[in-house]
């Protein structure tokens, strides 16, 4: 009993620290660092290069924060989480943001008391098998086995999907995507399943991709988005609307070639508000007239992030989908800069 | 007896004969140890195909192996579809393998020479006379760290080779003549022991050199203070010692924080540190440390005072039965609820803490074993002596105690340096860790696999293969034939 009461105490105490420190955006300036959570290693959204510098599509994200806050796109301190320590990361106050192809649920978004703050990719679990199995869709694989990430929403939307159209399978568990290529090579499994983009991913690493195909169905919606921690709007705002302002500076046709002479005065006022050269949009947010300036120029806007890191002049080779603006018949849209 | 009765006697002895072809040599041999029997024939059969069966698979591999290109998709193209290894991550990466891949490029040289200090510091530890193969391999380990750093590259493999066979050879031959290896180098090299870890500390971490010298100075207090007043009791020594050595930690933190830039080297947080020095600081630094805490618990799980005793078995059995992978989402994750937002405790200190707990734990019921086998009249026989506590442990029990858990010791410790590996869950980038994550996430090496692997399989086995090895020598070496 009395354990109890000294543990509830502690988690109180501990809960009432964590209310306290509610201003990131002033521990952000005065660390002169963003504190951003990224995966330990993930082809194309986050892996460190050979000198060991950050790059990736998650990693644009954080860095567009820091050119919005800080004025510096190196300014981050890149803080790698497994997904076993990422909401914990972020709970404790370790990171600002997590930037780490995080899935926005119901329950993580209430019950794990997280805000989502938008979608930079919208992704969904697919297929894959080898052309040699003649396999042309996901319906036709009864009886197959599988390799499956344990612990993972794909498990569960798997066994949805396999028993919804009354067919059988045989898991094989894995625990990482790297553990998954050579087992699915070995031909230890007749299916591999896992994101979308972590499958062309992996295809794309293959010795001969054009021996592999991955089905047309999609069973899951997987909308991967940065978020923060619940109670701290003011903080939340910044990250949501510079994500908003990297997707419409590409659908206004700004880019970070042609940003310094759009931010002389444009004809289109939206441009101007989005570049602050009219209205005080920036203030607003608690930082000045040329945050979504330094962001778009420090990285691009979203094409070109999309483009340089898992576009199709990549290895990757992610073709835009659903990941394309709303005018090209995608999902993006971001709410005006009004 | 006449001589008509025997139809012949030879009167020379008869040339010695060889043996039957099949009584001697290879054939011998193989008759005996490959073909003794239907079974053993078989047996050989199968193990032939089975090698040939691997070395087929293995050779082009290694043979094929590409060095030079800088991604996977290029190795693919030199080797046009043959088999062959893609050893290319390796020269590409091998410091992102060593050091992790935030660790300053221009600062290598520092965790390298820390790695050789620690051969030196660890050397008068393990050998009372130093085996002269022993300085000679030492010898040449430090010529060719010294010409790899004067080079400043790794692809100056046959000068280096050269040079360090050199060395090999004139210290074997001078060393010896000069009575290198003779008990008091060792004590001497023991001094270089005594200040590694301050060395070593301020080498790897940087920053100034005055914190580090702080540290060393509270300790030296600390001994001083314990020597005054051992003759009264042991724990009124150890009492003091800790009073003074806080005393100058305490007034030593001003003086650090007053000169921050005073022979500063660049500083390094943990944060960045990584590849297999990361397994090795934490392997050596746990091991080190849970040596003399499991001692301790050891002895106070068999003390006759029952808070000490019962708060022994309490943190052992505990700690024994809460999996080493718990522990360390607890330093990496639970802590962090707890401990007031915006403190940033180490993360490599809350791991090691953790580490060393556990192995402690472990070596505690080791050594407990060992005192358990110690006969009764080993205790009697020192307390008929007049030796108090502290003098009958140090001087008749923990030396034979210790002695019979050797292999249970090592057992521990080559167990608990391949359990570092586990850091790599809490997303911290050892050896797999960097594997796993960033190399194999990369664009250019995503699908190289077995050469990654392989690279950590024979690091990992070099190290363990020598401990093993060494504690093996260790126990010849202290065989006073009892049993």
């Amino acid at each position: 009993m009395k354990k109890t009461v000294f543990l509830g105490a502690l988690t109180v105490a501990g809960l009432a620290a964590g209310a306290a420190a509610a201003a990131t955006l002033d521990d952000v300036k005065a660390r002169g660092k963003l504190n951003c959570g990224v995966t330990t290693g993930l082809v194309g959204f986050a892996a460190p290069d050979a000198n060991g510098n950050w790059d990736g599509f998650d990693v644009g994200l954080c860095r567009a924060i820091a050119a919005a806050v800080l004025g510096d796109a190196a300014a981050v301190e890149f803080v790698p989480t497994t997904g076993k320590t990422r909401f914990t990361a972020l709970a404790s106050g370790e990171i600002d943001v997590l930037a780490r192809n995080t899935t926005w649920t119901f329950s993580r978004d209430v019950d794990l008391k997280f805000d989502f703050l938008g979608v930079n990719y919208y992704d969904g679990q697919g297929f894959m098998v080898p052309k040699s199995l003649g396999v042309s869709s996901a319906k036709e694989l009864d009886g197959a086995t599988v390799c499956i990430q344990t612990g993972t929403t794909t498990e569960l939307n798997l066994a949805d999907f396999f028993r919804a159209n009354n067919i059988k399978y045989e898991p094989v568990p894995i625990e990482t995507n790297a553990e998954a290529q050579p087992l699915y090579l070995e031909g230890a499994c007749d299916v591999y399943t896992t994101d979308a983009s972590g499958l062309a991913a992996t295809r794309a690493a293959f010795e001969n991709p054009q021996d592999h195909v991955v089905l047309p169905e999609i069973i899951s919606k997987e909308p991967l988005g940065p978020l923060v921690r619940h109670g701290d709007n003011d903080w939340g705002d910044i990250v949501r609307w510079t994500l908003n302002a990297l997707i419409a500076a590409e659908e206004l046709g700004v880019t970070s070639a042609n940003i310094d002479e759009m931010a002389g005065g444009t004809n289109n006022p939206e441009i101007n508000r989005l570049l602050g050269t009219e209205g005080t949009l920036g203030e607003m947010l608690g930082l000045d007239k040329d945050w979504a300036m330094r962001a778009i120029k420090s990285v691009g806007n979203y094409g070109e992030l999309f483009e340089r890191n898992i576009g199709e002049n990549t290895p990757i080779g992610l073709s835009r989908g659903l990941n394309a603006q709303w005018t090209n018949g995608g999902l993006l849209y971001s709410p005006p800069f009004r | 007896m006449s001589k008509s009765d025997l139809s012949f006697v030879r009167t020379e002895m008869l040339p010695e004969q060889a043996p039957p072809v099949t009584e001697q040599g290879v054939v011998k041999w193989l008759r005996e140890n490959l073909f003794a029997g239907p079974i053993n024939t078989v047996m050989t059969l199968i193990s032939l195909v089975v090698i040939y069966k691997i070395l087929v698979g293995i050779t082009p591999w290694l043979a094929n192996g590409v060095w030079t290109t800088s991604s996977l998709a290029e190795c693919r193209e030199v080797l046009q579809g043959q088999t062959g290894g893609c050893f290319s991550v390796l020269t590409e990466r091998w410091n992102q393998l060593l050091f992790g891949f935030k660790y300053p490029v221009e600062e290598y040289w520092r965790p390298t020479l820390a790695f050789v200090l620690l051969m030196v510091a660890i050397t008068p530890v393990l050998f009372q006379e130093l085996p002269r193969l022993f300085v000679a391999a030492a010898a040449v380990i430090a010529t060719v760290v010294l010409v790899e750093l004067l080079a400043g590259a790794a692809g100056l493999a046959v000068p280096t080779v050269v040079v360090g066979g050199l060395g090999y050879w004139v210290l074997a031959r001078f060393g010896a003549a000069q009575g290198w290896g003779s008990m008091a180098v060792s004590r001497k090299l023991l001094l270089v022991t005594g200040l590694f870890p301050f060395v070593g500390y301020w080498l790897i971490w940087g920053g100034t050199v005055l914190a580090p010298l702080v540290a060393l100075v509270g300790v030296l207090a600390g001994y001083m203070a314990f020597r005054r007043f051992e003759a009264a009791s042991f724990a009124m020594g150890f009492l003091a010692a800790l009073v003074a050595a806080l005393v100058v930690w305490y007034l030593g933190g001003f003086v650090t924080a007053a000169a921050q830039d005073a022979l500063a080297l660049p500083e390094v947080p943990s944060r960045d540190m990584g590849g297999f020095m990361l397994n090795m600081m934490l392997g050596t630094v746990c091991v080190s440390l849970s040596l003399p805490i499991g001692i301790v618990l050891a002895l106070g799980r068999q003390s006759d005072m029952p808070i000490i005793k019962w708060i022994c078995v309490v943190f052992i059995e505990f700690i024994r039965g809460v999996p080493l992978i718990t522990l360390l989402f607890v330093a990496n994750v639970v802590l962090a609820y707890f401990l007031p937002p915006g403190t940033n405790f180490d993360l490599i200190l809350r791991v090691i803490i953790m580490i060393t707990m556990f192995s402690s734990a472990y070596i505690a019921e080791v050594i407990r074993g060992g005192l358990a086998a110690l006969p009764a009249g080993q205790y009697e026989a020192a307390d008929s002596l007049g030796l108090d506590y502290a003098q009958s442990m140090r001087l008749i029990i923990l030396p034979q105690a210790l002695k019979i858990s050797i292999p249970g010791i090592v057992n521990v410790a080559v167990g608990l340096f391949k359990d570092t590996t586990l850091v790599s869950v809490i997303s911290m980038f050892d050896l797999v860790g960097m594997i796993r994550g960033p190399i194999l996430a990369s664009t250019e090496w995503n699908g190289v696999y077995w050469e990654l692997w392989g690279f950590a399989v024979v690091l990992f086995f070099v190290v363990c293969y020598g401990i093993s090895q060494y504690s093996q020598w260790l126990e010849r070496q202290l065989q006073r034939d009892h049993r």
